[in-house]
Formats: structure tokens, sequence, C-alpha cells
């Protein structure tokens, strides 16, 4: 287990510097972007010029990108345009984006699994075909229609919800933007279980229980369902790295300042700092969500084992 | 027992939901005025830190209209620079003047302001080091060169021709004669600046201090803002508010969504989107006025295709070619009005905006528009390409448009393109770079209500937004002319000249004239929106 562990570390490496290079290229491929720091005239070429030698730009990429990985190294992720650090953008934008992205997930675990778990034992019944249809649904609406029409629904209709999240963005605020974020993938999750349960309900080890007169909620609970989230737990890991990085469109729907605003902002600014240290961070959450799902696995299965 | 945390786990959801239920449906917090008369506004996250010489765009400036007054302030009704902290500014050539300021002005936080007060600040906006981007504000005042070289190291730290001559006066000498420049001092760039500006500066961008009628109570960068009423304030501009609480909103329609649900008072920035809707749901709690913004067409003068004689003969068939009331109705719901000049409405008859100067060349003649073109050699390359950056504003829809005139004009669907950009800051760093050979999408929004501003900058010689590099000895003697003259008349007529020239060789298609809005609830009275597009936040009254 430790040397799988330590193995896993150390492949972590050249995938961080290869995402980070990546995006560093790609910012820089944007162009300049003290050009549009001056609205709709030409910047002062002096001020411009001294701005450029500030933020390193001046520079050839392949030593920006040396003397950024350097400072990142010393937990300085630099300054954005308008003169704050971006380690302090992430301190304001990463706790609002973790508490969606629990919300989300939470809703995911939840609603998701026990739907999967009722229609998987009950086949073929109404219950079944009424959920696979809502989830049909779900998936087939694209997130911002969603996102949208529940804003109108409850915020401006009903007056059940504000329809924007106050900069502090609560836990309760966040419910139902959480929801939205999650309503795809959650409808996925519910397909995954069932189809999960429904297989394995018919697994020998499964009638071996019922058989030796396990009470069926201890059956399906500690038997069957453990055995059954395998699936279900590697694409819910994947999505904690994919909800912190992709809800921008739900952000900006709800007026949430989190990790995906910063990231629109600074792609919209050509803000190369942001950018490539949001996403520097982004990359190291999906690399240690993957990490724990693989070790997740042995836990929920005993049949495997990490040499 | 795994069952047993799914079970608890589902009440709690639960719970929670009925929770915010409750919260959400009876909270009064957010919007509705209400208690004290807070103004609840939305925002955008300013692009550069608040200092005022390194503001240049609306957010930032809502907050230093806010929190600062300086020698002059514009009336925003007609634009007049009426004196502020000016007692009297006075010259004999034009060229030298002296200021004498007001008694009894003090920063909020109780110190005097005095002449330095200016001359520090103005100081510290022209040096290069301070990489201040309104910098070339300063740059008619003597020893610019100085502090400010286009190149290598600043061989000064002061500007020369700024001299404190007591606590209440000091003099300035400008480079060039320059009638209008006392007028050009309404400009946020242009405030004083208190001592610990300088002594502490990093505390100062955390929480900045002015001189204005509200005072920052409380900053979030990059989510909101809460401004009060300076109680002390000694201007006759006092608030008639309790304060404005400023909420960032990273998408407008957003804002304009909690505009309508109540939780927000003040809109200014209406989605074009939202525009067929803002009768029905706002009813006469909309405003849509002037602004200082004009929105043109601009050529590239360096490609010398595009510098011929011919070529001003297609620059005007084009401008003919374009039907400015259909798109400006259609398009932008009668939210821009069709340009026939170079300046804008704001400005007024004595400022110098002149309808229809432009005359037959601005206005749409579709089958002159082609015989024009068309004895001019035809478009230079076969295809008018319309560059524009996708990213913000909508000029998508406006340059199909636009090209879509100009098809249907020369009979061919090939004649103009849009040519979109990826960002904003792409689109300027082409156009700096002069990397463009076709049109692109240009426009101009006033520093301050001049006629001077709508022309020197942007079309004189070497100008700096003079990105076209268009050159005119005709233009340039005339603009000299009119900054020599001493009479205020005589110098607008002057410029109004020097456009005439514009007509005659159409470096820029003048397009519209853009207006600023706004929406408001129900709970605030007495909106309206200053030249710059910026509400007028002193004025608003909670009901």
């Amino acid at each position: 287990m430790g040397r799988y562990v330590i193995r896993r570390l150390l492949q972590m490496i050249p995938v961080f510097f290869g995402t980070t290079l990546l995006i560093f290229l790609m910012v820089n491929v944007m162009g300049d972007p003290i050009a549009g720091l001056c609205g709709d005239r030409q910047c002062d070429p002096a001020t411009a010029a001294q701005l450029r030698t500030e933020f390193g730009l001046d520079k050839p990429v392949w030593q920006q990108y040396l003397t950024y990985m350097g400072n990142v190294f010393t937990g300085d992720f630099g300054t954005a345009f308008n003169g704050q650090e971006v380690t302090e953008l992430m301190g304001t934008a990463f706790p609002i984006t973790i508490r969606l992205t629990l919300v989300a997930i939470v809703f995911e675990i939840v609603i998701g699994i026990s739907l999967g778990v009722v229609t998987g034992l009950r086949r073929g019944r109404p219950v079944d075909t009424a959920v696979l249809i809502l989830t049909l649904i779900v998936i087939s609406i694209p997130t911002f229609v969603t996102g949208l029409l529940l804003q109108l629904l409850l915020g401006v209709e009903w007056g059940v919800i504000k329809p924007s999240v106050s900069p502090e963005a609560p836990l309760n605020e966040l419910l139902i933007p959480g929801l939205v974020v999650a309503s795809v993938s959650l409808a996925y999750v519910t397909r995954l279980t069932r189809t999960s349960i429904a297989e394995n309900s018919r697994a020998d080890y499964v009638r071996t229980a019922t058989a030796k007169g396990l009470p069926r909620r201890r059956v399906v609970i500690r038997h069957l369902l453990r055995n059954s989230l395998i699936p279900v737990v590697t694409f819910i890991g994947t999505d904690v790295g994919a909800l912190m990085g992709g809800a921008i469109v739900t952000e900006r729907i709800f007026n949430i300042h989190g990790v995906g605003y910063q990231l629109y902002q600074g792609i919209l600014r050509q803000n190369s700092q942001t950018v490539v240290g949001f996403v520097t961070v982004l990359v190291l959450v999906f690399l240690a969500a993957n990490l724990i799902v693989d070790l997740l696995y042995a836990v929920l299965d005993p049949r495997i084992r990490y040499a | 027992m795994r069952g047993a945390t799914h079970v608890k786990w589902a009440a709690c959801a639960a719970a929670v939901a009925l929770a915010a239920t409750a919260c959400g449906g009876g909270d009064s917090g957010g919007g509705g005025g209400g208690a004290d008369g807070i103004v609840s506004s939305s925002w955008g996250d300013p692009q550069n830190p608040l200092e005022p010489a390194n503001t240049n765009e609306v957010q930032g400036g809502k907050v230093l209209d806010m929190i600062f007054r300086g020698l002059k302030r514009y009336d925003p009704k007609t634009g007049e620079a009426l004196n502020m902290l000016a007692e009297k500014i006075e010259t004999k050539d034009n060229q030298n003047f002296t200021v004498t300021v007001k008694d009894g002005w003090t920063f909020s936080n109780g110190e005097k302001i005095t002449a330095n007060s200016f001359v520090d600040a103005w100081n510290y906006g022209a040096v290069l080091k301070n990489n201040q981007k309104n910098a070339y504000f300063f740059g008619y005042i003597d020893g610019y060169d100085k502090v400010h070289p286009e190149t290598g190291k600043a061989s000064a730290t002061k500007l020369s021709g700024l001299k404190v001559v007591d606590a209440r006066t000091f003099t300035v000498k400008l480079s060039q004669k320059f009638s209008l420049w006392p007028d050009t001092l309404g400009y946020p760039a242009f405030a004083p600046l208190p001592k610990t500006f300088f002594t502490d500066h990093a505390a100062w961008l955390k929480k900045p201090i002015g001189n204005g009628p509200y005072t920052i109570d409380k900053y979030t960068k990059g989510s909101s803002m809460n401004l009060r009423k300076w109680d002390d304030y000694p201007g006759d501009d006092k608030a008639q508010n309790g304060g404005i609480d400023l909420k960032v909103y990273t998408d407008n329609n957003t804002a304009y969504t909690d505009l309508t649900a109540g939780n927000l008072d003040l809109v200014d920035d209406v989605p074009a989107s939202q525009l067929k809707n803002v009768k029905s749901d706002l009813g006469d709690r909309y405003i849509n006025t002037p602004a200082g913004i004009i929105q043109t067409l601009a050529f590239p003068f360096y490609d010398k295709n595009w510098n011929t004689q011919g070529a001003i003969k297609v620059r005007q068939g084009l401008s003919m070619a374009i039907n400015r009331q259909q798109i400006t109705d259609q398009i932008f719901q009668k939210t821009r009005t069709p340009a026939s000049d170079w300046t804008s409405p704001v400005l007024g008859e004595e400022g110098g905006f002149k309808k229809g100067l432009c005359g037959k060349e601005c206005t749409y003649n579709a089958a002159e528009a082609k015989k024009m073109i068309e004895d001019g050699g035809g478009i230079p390359g076969g295809q008018l390409k319309i560059s524009y950056n996708g990213d913000t504003g909508s000029h998508k829809e406006w340059v199909d448009a636009v090209c879509n005139s100009i098809n249907k004009v020369m009979g061919n669907n090939k004649a103009c393109v849009g040519a979109p950009v990826g960002t904003f800051a792409d689109f300027r760093s082409q156009v700096s770079q002069q990397k463009l050979h076709g049109a692109w999408r240009a426009g101009w929004q006033m520093d301050y209500p001049l006629i001077q501003n709508f022309l020197q900058p942007v079309y004189y010689t070497n100008a700096s937004s003079n990105d076209g590099k268009w050159n005119n000895k005709q233009f340039d003697d005339l603009v000299d002319k009119a900054n020599a003259e001493s009479d205020k008349a005589k110098a607008v007529s002057t410029f109004q000249d020097a456009e005439k020239v514009m007509v005659q060789q159409m470096p820029v298609i003048p397009l519209w004239y853009q207006n600023g809005s706004a929406g408001y609830s129900e709970n605030v009275t007495n909106v309206s929106l200053n030249q710059f597009s910026v509400p007028v936040y002193e004025q608003i009254k909670v009901k």
C-alpha cells in the first residue's frame, strides 16, 4: 500500500509539469495581455513597457515558465493585474467553490445512490421507468437551462430563494446552485448505481447472504451496495475535479465568486498569472482525487489489494 | 453502520433545505433599501488598483466619482465644468495657469486640502515608475517628457511645470497653448490625494480615503464595497441617501434578474438581451440617456492600399452604404443613435456637437454608395474585413449587420465579412501592433466633455489613440489653432472646421452614439446617469 502510494505520487510529477507547461503556453499564445488594460485606446508605450518588465513578459516564454515554477514552489503565485496576489484570490475563491462542490457531491451521493438502489432493486417496475425517464430528461437539458429556469422560478416568480448568492456564499444559499451543478452527474450516478445493483443482485454472494438468513436490509447495504459502488466511486472521484473547475456556467448564473469566476475573468483579461495559478491547483486537486478513488477501491472490494 | 449514516445524511439535507427556504423567503438584508436609506447597486470588479490616475474604466470610475472631488466637476446634467475645489483658475496666455484652491476642504480623515495635495498627486500620476495608466493626462504639463519619457529612464521625479506658491495657490505651465485645459480638470485623474496615500500606500489601497460625499466603510476586493455618507462633507452636493452598497456581478443578466426580484436597487448596465423586456419589467423605472461614447470603423493608414486618393472615395462610399438607422433601431433597440459627426450629443450645441455635420457622407444612399466605391477603385483587396473582439460587448451582431448592409449595396455577398478576434486583449494588441489590414471596430469614450477630447487624442498625427496612423496637416493645424484660441465659442467652431476636413478624408466612419442605460427598483427615486454613463449616486433618494 505504502509503496503503491509513493509510486503514484512520483507519477504525478511529470503529469503536473506537463499540464502546467501546456496551460502556460496556451495562455501565452493568446497574445499581449498588457494591450487590453487600457480600454479602447492604446496604452502609453512607456507605461506598457514598464508593466511588461514588471510582470516578466519581456522575457522568452521558457524563461517565464521557469521563473514562474520557481516562484510557485516558494508559495508565490504572482500578482494579478489589479494588484491582488493570486494566492489572495485563491484564498477567497477556493473555499466558496469547495463548499459548492461539497453540496453537489452530497446531493449526488444521497439522491443519486438512493435512487439507484431503489430502481436497481425494482427493475422494470413503474418506479424504475419513471426514474429512468427523469434522468434522461435531466441529462439532455444543458446546465444553464436548468440554472436559469430554477433561478427565474424560485428566485423571481415564487421568491423562495434569492436569485444571486451573496459574496460570502453561506451553505444555505448554495443549495439550489449545488443542485444545478450536480444535476447531470446525479443522473449518471443514479444510472450507474442502478445497473451495477441490478447486475450484482443476481450474483452468487448475494444469494448466499440471503440464504444464510441475513435480513434483507443488511444484504443490500453490506453486501450488494458495497460491491456495486466501485464504478460510482470512480465517477464521483473524477467529478470532484470536474465540478471544481467546471462550474463556470453555474457560478455565472448565480453570481458565485468562486474558482469559475476567477478563471473566466482571468481568461477575459488574459491574466496569465491567475489562470495558470488556478489551473495548477485544479490539476493537483484532480490528481489527489484520482489517487483517493484508487485507494478507496481496496476499501470497497476486499479482492483488490495494492502491493 | 453505513445504512444509518445514509439516513442521517438525507434528514440533514432536508432540514437544511427547509431552513434555506425559510431564510430565503423572509430575508430583507440584500436589497430593498429600507434601513438607513442604503442603495444597493450592481458593480464589476475594477480592472486596475483604485488609484485616481490608474483607473480608466467605468467600474473603478464609479467609486472615484463617489469618494473624490477635484478642482472642477462636470455638472451631471449639462456637462459644464464648474468650479468645485477651485476658487479660481486664471491665465493670461492660455499656457500659464494660476490655480487657487478653496478654503475649508478636508479629506475624510481630517487632513486639510492644500495646493500640495494636488501637486503631489499629479506628480505621482505622471511619473513613469508608478505605472499609472492615465499618466498621459498630465502630458500637457511642462516637464512631462522628463518624468515620463517614451523610452528609457525618467530624468526627473517632478513635473517642472507645477509650482506651489503658497498653501492654497499653485501655478501650472503647459508645454503648449491649450485654452480649454482648465475644463479637463474634472477628470478623476486630477483628484487631490491625502498624505497617507504616499506614506502607507498598501493600507490606502485596501481602503481608499478621499474627499467626496461618501467614505468607504468596507471593501472586500472582488466582491463588494460599502460606501457610507460622509456627514461632514463640505461640498454642496451632499449625499441624499445613507450610503451605497456596490455588489460585484459576474454577469449583468444576473444583476438584472436580481433587480426584477427586488434584491437590488440599481443596475447601470441593462444587458442587450433584456432590452425587449425592459418596458414590461420596469415600466418607467428605466432610463436611457446619451453617454459620451461614439463608435466608429477605423482603417489602417499604415497600409498603403488604404492611403490613396481613391481609398478616400471608397471610405466615403462605405459610410454611405451603412444603414445606421435600421441597425440602431433593430439591433440596439434605440439605445444608440445614428452618428452624423465625430463627437457626441452630450457636448451640447455649445460644446461642439453638431448634428448632420458629416452631411450626405454619413447618410445611407445605396445607389451613390456603390458608385463611389467603384469610382474609387473598389474595396482594397476586394473584400472588407471588419475585425472585432468576440468575447464581450455583443459586437458580432452589429458587425454582421453592417456587413450585410454593405453587401446588399454592392450586390456581393462577400464584399464585407466580420473577423472576430478571441479576446479583447488580443484584439487590442493586434490593433496597436498594426497587424490589421482591413477595418476594425473602434470606439471613443470621452475623458472630459470637450470637443477637443473627441478629436485630438484620436485623429491628430501620432496622437496616443490614433491607432490607424492617419495624418493630415490641415487637420493638425486647425486643432493647434483651436487650442490657442482664448474665446471658447471660436475654439469650438475651429474644432468643427477640423471635423469638416474629416468629412472630406473620412479617416474613420462614424457609426452611432452610445447611450447609457439603467434600471432601478421601486425603493429609489431621482436616479440619473451622467455623461460618462455613471449613475449620479449622491442624488438618489430612498423612499
